[in-house]
């Protein structure tokens, strides 16, 4: 598997985070300030410039027991800091999917 | 239904302890992610965008009511309580943990359901018109075959590490519903002058990127040589396949690349150098094979009881016989077809309780057994006719009495971008908004037969391009657009849809399908003069002209 760190360049469109899938049971986790993971996307590490954003995918990919497939992916951040997933994809996979699932199936 | 051996158990149960191990180190952190990935995915298990996906295989389309029962208890104990038909029978479970995989695994294993090469660049699961053995006129039962093929791909040595993945389906009757054309190789069982039976064999199949409607490069292959021509083309493939390059990988592009004659030649150099080896099938191997399938004891019974006489004056009963019955082989039988399309839901999708309650409509109505196909819906193969009624109530007390049966929304959708890692797009809602458009009876009736597939990704695991009418999402600056193609069909005419024009947003889609149906209904030449049968009179231009007119 082609390491995301091969990339020669990291552009960034706007702020940014980097979020991965969970080892143990493939929840969706984010990168956090703390060298840690957490599925609260409000605890991630959110970076503006490549070469932090390239700093930050390195300790993530070095956390290969912890998290699967980290990537960098954009987020929104508003007034009051909040953030928010920057795509449709993100939102997903933040709130989960955008339909019902069967009529009889218990959740 | 066939009935494994200790072989096949053992074999199994194995595969299960390997894997168990395998998760134990991959969680210690002795195996690294890159380490393990190859061997989740030689077991099926994938990762998409909310958790582990798991698909689990189900052998030419058959099913027996305890597997069922047990595909339930997986859902439900291990998943969120429902699981996802493909298009290739098998069934994926989208919330999986790694860490309960085994388990699951292991659970499943009991009843002989296992997962191994349903992912991974090897040889997958092998498929089968799902009304295999019931089918009136079909050649044989193109189970028995599927089974030794089964038994042949699983864990070759030779064949564990393609150039891609790789996949065969099998068909015995004129009417192919086991989308043989767009499969690598698609084998289509028959006779020859002799009465010899043997195989028509068609390979480079295959959608995605690069589709491509499979050739023929033998006319007949008997029986007895079939593994041999089948190991004849892998190793061509193996051989000559490219692995410098993903999207050109697969067999198509081989033999587009070679040209069919070239590609044949090839084939048939290797195959007279090892038809006569070991590979050859003894009549009593295929006969040890073909007694493991137990086919019910059928009654004599009338074609039209008693009860099917009363039960038709009631309008809905009728509704849902005229779509979800087919003929049987066998007087008095009938094969149920049941949708897997409710208005407003995914396609493909049966919950928990669904599977429980559908097994024991098996064991009743049935004989326990249950069925596959690869338009993401479920059939009961052995229905006596006065059970109909029964049946028909029954499958209403869950919700899966559904009169739509090859109707407009008996949609084919892959998951789109709600669960997959790879689309670009969402399918799930778009077939939803649809089934909602096209929800009254008798306009779906009135439109007659109209197959809608949908794909999230160029990958096309919806088989977009031979829908009738396929939609296609793709990414343009952020935002869901989806590209309408109209004409295609995976049939025994299998042929790729035409592109109508410029890519339309999300919320456009389902008007745009409506557009396209309403110039079909002004068009057509006559009331049962198909869609399919006006595109390919016409041409897609009227329709181009009615979509694009106002936009």
């Amino acid at each position: 598997m082609t390491s995301p760190l091969e990339q020669k360049k990291i552009k960034l469109t706007g702020p940014s985070i980097v979020t991965a899938n969970r080892t143990w049971d493939g929840a969706v986790i984010y990168r956090t300030a703390a060298n840690d993971w957490s599925t609260d996307l409000g605890r991630a590490a959110v970076v503006r410039a490549s070469d932090e954003a390239r700093a930050l995918l390195a300790e993530s990919v070095a956390d290969d027991l912890g998290a699967i497939g980290p990537y960098i992916a954009p987020v929104e951040v508003d007034e009051k800091g909040k953030l928010k997933p920057g795509n449709l994809r993100e939102r997903i996979r933040l709130k989960g999917t955008t339909i019902g699932v069967p009529a009889l199936a218990q959740v | 239904m066939y009935a494994y051996d200790e072989i096949d158990r053992t074999l199994v149960n194995e595969r299960v302890a390997e894997f168990r191990d395998q998760v134990k180190r991959r969680l210690s952190g002795e195996l690294t992610e890159d380490e393990f990935k190859m061997l989740r995915l030689q077991n099926g298990v994938y990762l998409q965008l909310h958790a582990y996906m798991y698909r689990v295989a189900i052998p030419y389309g058959t099913l027996a009511s305890n597997q069922l029962r047990q595909l339930a208890h997986v859902a439900r104990r291990y998943d969120r309580g429902y699981g996802h038909f493909t298009t290739r029978q098998n069934i994926q479970f989208n919330w999986i943990k790694l860490a309960e995989l085994p388990d699951a695994m292991a659970d499943l294993a009991e009843v002989g359901i296992q997962s191994m090469q349903t992912s991974g660049n090897n040889l997958r699961n092998v498929t089968a018109d799902q009304w295999a053995g019931v089918a009136p006129g079909e050649i044989e039962d193109p189970r028995i075959w599927s089974e030794i093929m089964r038994q042949f791909t699983t864990l070759h040595p030779e064949f564990s590490f393609l150039p891609r993945k790789f996949k065969i389906a099998i068909t015995a009757s004129e009417h192919d519903r086991a989308a043989i054309k767009i499969h690598d190789v698609g084998l289509k069982l028959k006779k020859n002058e002799a009465g010899e039976t043997g195989f028509e064999v068609l390979v480079g199949g295959g959608l995605g990127r690069t589709p491509f409607i499979a050739k023929t490069v033998k006319e007949f292959v008997a029986g007895r040589d079939i593994l041999s021509y089948i190991e004849a083309i892998l190793r061509v493939y193996n051989q000559y396949g490219r692995r410098d390059n993903i999207y050109k990988a697969r067999i198509k592009i081989l033999v587009h690349e070679l040209g069919v004659e070239k590609f044949a030649a090839e084939v048939e150099e290797e195959w007279q150098q090892i038809r006569d080896g070991e590979l050859k099938l003894d009549e009593e191997v295929v006969e040890d094979i073909r007694s493991r399938f137990f086919y019910p004891p059928y009654e004599k019974l009338p074609h039209m009881p008693d009860e099917l006489k009363q039960a038709s004056a009631d309008p809905q009963f009728e509704a849902w016989r005229r779509n979800s019955v087919f003929p049987h082989k066998a007087q008095g039988y009938a094969i149920v077809t049941i949708s897997l399309k409710p208005v407003g839901a995914p396609p493909g999708d049966c919950s928990a309780e669904q599977m429980d309650a559908l097994a024991d409509i098996a064991d009743k109505y049935s004989f326990g057994e249950i069925r596959v196909g690869h338009e993401q819906n479920l059939a009961l193969p052995h229905v006596a006719r006065r059970d109909l009624p029964a049946v028909w109530k029954a499958l209403d007390q869950i919700g899966l009495a559904i009169p739509n049966v090859n109707l407009v929304s008996d949609i084919i959708a892959c998951p789109g971008l709600d669960y997959c890692s790879l689309a670009n797009a969402r399918s799930i809602p778009i077939a939803q908004e649809l089934t909602r458009r096209f929800a009254s009876h008798d306009t779906a009736n009135l439109i007659g037969r109209l197959h809608i597939n949908i794909s999230g990704c160029i990958n096309a695991c919806g088989h977009h391009h031979v829908g009738h009418i396929g939609i296609l999402g793709v990414e343009k600056n952020g935002e869901e657009f989806y590209q309408i193609t109209i004409g295609g069909r995976a049939d025994e005419g299998a042929v790729l849809g035409t592109l109508i024009g410029p890519s339309v947003p999300y919320g456009e889609v389902a008007d745009v399908v409506e557009d396209i149906v309403e110039a079909y209904l002004a068009l057509r030449a006559r009331p049962d003069e198909l869609f399919i049968e006006t595109v390919q009179r016409l041409g897609v231009e009227p329709f181009r002209e009615r979509v694009y007119a106002t936009r």
